[in-house]
């Protein structure tokens, strides 16, 4: 018993966001590039060990109380969903790229797989038992498992916590990072921008129509953390990590509603004039008060990019690891217009894993704090 | 002549029968799909069918190729589509009865499991369009000639997102209208046109602010200050009428696409 407690402690403590997030985000960019991940061997294993985690952790009654609620079970469907067909996905991806570099033309080229055939038959039939795979599937889905259904509205009683629908509950955790104007409104509309922008920023023309990831590998590995880490990641988060007031609960803790953390964040106004200058800027104006969060901010939307398109230098990590740190190379293929477009994107997007960290390591709350217009960075 | 034939089985005399009648040849102006000619005609002839191209590579109908994943998101959007329309039936959207109208189905209503296929498969259709724009993806299906295609594939998540998100609110229980509130509550923050939100100051005739809580974006979103009547009448107009309608259209473009993209998307 002891040592059972002792491991799921172990458990709770690794789901904190700052470490399970940078845990996962720092496995993602190990194994994408390695081919030695992608074989059937290490996805059977590693979906092995999910489904035998899963199993074991519905014997804790508080895992079981958030995972088995009707509502919540497509979620773990999706998760287990998602790995399956990443894993599917990627390991096809190697697959060509082997075929490739053996000098044979992937295996959706091969004169087999080009030939055409019939829709009647070979389409239809094949739509046909998909869909009545589907519907028994969601019959006996629908008579297992009851639609919940609980109090009647009470504008008057807030529940705790109250969480937007699942999918949105990525953008519902963003807020515990951003403001609202930036999490609900802002990077939405950037999603939305940025997915509707993909084929026209992207001009590689290899890769169309067939899985590879080398290839394409700084489209997938851009893409995939986009989607896996900083979306799904965190919509699981939101639905199983965080209980009352928005706290983080590990997977079998009890969702206490007067867990109290101490949050004494600051914002870098703060960190600048006073920790560092010992000023006092209660009277200060706010734009003279906000003005290195200010500048933070322009150089990273507006020089950034600028030194990104100019600077050429290469890295390399120990393991073999190299990037180019300067973009040059993109500036000169994509033209200036593309490539503006391109890094202003990216950058959006890495804003959210750049604030986290500040986050955790400084307690930093806003780089540019002016509440009093509802301008909060 | 005629007595040199084996008598046939009953069955296939019943259909001989069948599909020689003037009412059989009415609808169906060809013989069964077995021989190549009839193959095409099935596909041209028929309107559903015709979304479809008549030949196809091979490596596009491969289970590994697509998932399937368009294809269940669709059959999810008629699943869906089919058991509104009898949730309908017994649904009233207004604060007095919406409630208690979802319980009665559940307690009332002989063999009633369709709120419960609605509610599943509204589930199912989020993940499954997720998929298949991940599929997509990782095929590089949305590069050149598809790119027009993709993006209407885009306009089809946020739909779907939509859809889902309007029927949350119609069981109007805790769950539902606390969900709506969370979600909604964004748009007081938008730039300029929410009342909290940075630059909605700059909006104001002198001292009268234009944008207020009485006249931003969420309040044009909810139909009022809060999740109250006005809201659970707006969702469900957009959730049964609005949005299905703008979706389907969609659809339609979007398989026509595919189709005239050169069908699914193969190596060159
Ligand atoms: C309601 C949502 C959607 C439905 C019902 C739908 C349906 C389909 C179907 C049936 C296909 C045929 C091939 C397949 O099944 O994979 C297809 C192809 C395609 N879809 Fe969608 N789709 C939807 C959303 C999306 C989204 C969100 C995207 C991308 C962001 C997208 C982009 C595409 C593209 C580019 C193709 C062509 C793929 C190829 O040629 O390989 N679709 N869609």
């Amino acid at each position: 018993m002891g040592a059972v407690n002792a491991l799921k402690g172990v458990v709770n403590s690794l789901t904190n966001p700052p470490i399970f997030i940078t845990l996962v985000a720092v496995t993602f960019f190990l194994v994408i590039g390695r081919r030695a991940f992608w074989r059937p061997r290490v996805g059977l294993a590693v979906g092995v060990v999910a489904a035998a985690f899963m199993a074991v952790s519905t014997f804790d009654p508080n895992f079981r109380l958030i995972v088995a609620k009707p509502d919540n079970i497509p979620i773990v469907a999706m998760l287990f969903l998602i790995g399956f067909f990443f894993f599917l996905s990627m390991s096809q991806a190697y697959g060509n790229d082997d075929r490739i570099a053996r000098g044979e033309p992937p295996l959706e080229a091969t004169p087999k797989e080009a030939e055409k055939t019939w829709v009647w038959p070979d389409l239809v039939y094949t739509e046909m038992v998909c869909m009545v795979i589907g519907i028994i599937v969601l019959v006996i889905w629908g008579i297992v498992f009851k639609a919940p259904i609980e109090e009647p509205a009470n504008p008057a009683r807030t529940p705790n916590p109250s969480k937007a629908p699942w999918y949105f509950l990525g953008l519902q955790e963003m807020l515990v990072y951003f403001d609202p104007w930036l999490a609900g409104v802002v990077f939405p509309s950037l999603i939305i921008v940025g997915l509707m922008a993909i084929p026209y920023l992207d001009t590689n023309p290899r890769g169309n129509g067939y899985f590879t990831f080398r290839e394409r590998r700084v489209e997938i590995t851009l893409f995939l953390f986009g989607f896996v880490i900083l979306w799904v990641l965190l919509v699981m988060l939101g639905t199983f990590l965080r209980g009352p007031n928005w706290n983080f609960f590990g997977p079998y803790e009890y969702w206490d509603l007067h867990k109290l953390l101490a949050l004494n964040n600051v914002n870098l106004s703060e960190y600048f004039w006073v920790k560092l200058f010992h000023a006092n800027i209660s009277g200060l104006n706010m734009f003279v008060r906000e003005l290195p969060g200010i500048v933070l901010v322009l150089f990273y939307v507006g020089a950034l990019p600028v030194l990104l398109a100019r600077s050429r230098r290469e890295v390399s990590l120990p393991g073999g690891v190299r990037f180019n740190v300067g973009l040059r190379k993109y500036y000169e293929k994509m033209g200036p217009w593309r490539f503006a477009v391109f890094v202003f994107l990216v950058l959006a997007m890495f804003a959210l894993p750049i604030k986290m960290v500040l986050r955790w390591t400084l307690n930093l709350k806003y780089i540019v704090a002016m509440p009093e217009i509802f301008f909060n960075i | 002549m005629a007595t040199a034939k084996p008598p046939q089985p009953f069955l296939s005399r019943t259909w001989d029968y069948i599909t020689e009648t003037q009412i059989w040849r009415s609808i169906f102006r060809h013989g069964m799909p077995a021989n190549n000619r009839n193959r095409v005609l099935v596909v041209m002839s028929n309107v559903f069918l015709h979304l479809h191209p008549v030949k196809i590579r091979k490596s596009g109908i491969r289970l590994k190729f697509t998932w399937c994943m368009g294809g269940l998101t669709f059959f999810l959007f008629l699943v869906e589509t089919f058991t509104g329309l009898l949730l309908m039936f017994y649904y009233r959207p207004t604060v007095a009865y919406a409630y208690m109208d979802i319980v009665d189905l559940a307690e009332q209503v002989p063999l009633g499991i369709m709120r419960e296929i609605h509610r599943w498969g509204a589930h199912a259709m989020v993940i499954t369009v997720w998929l298949h724009m991940f599929r997509v993806f990782m095929t590089g299906s949305y590069k050149p000639p598809r790119e027009f295609n993709w993006n209407v594939g885009v306009i089809l998540l946020v739909l779907t997102l939509l859809l889902s998100f309007t029927g949350y609110l119609l069981p109007w229980d805790q769950l539902a209208i606390w969900a709506i509130t969370v979600g909604s509550n964004m748009a007081r923050a938008t730039p300029v046109l929410g009342h909290e939100g940075p630059g909605s100051q700059l909006l104001a005739l002198g001292d009268v602010k234009m944008v207020h809580a009485g006249s931003d974006a969420r309040f044009a979103l909810l139909g009022g200050r809060f999740v109250g009547e006005g809201a659970l009448l707006r969702f469900y107009v957009l959730h049964c009428v609005g949005i299905p309608l703008v979706a389907g259209v969609l659809m339609a473009v979007h398989f026509w696409r595919v189709r005239k993209d050169g069908g699914i998307s193969g190596p060159l």
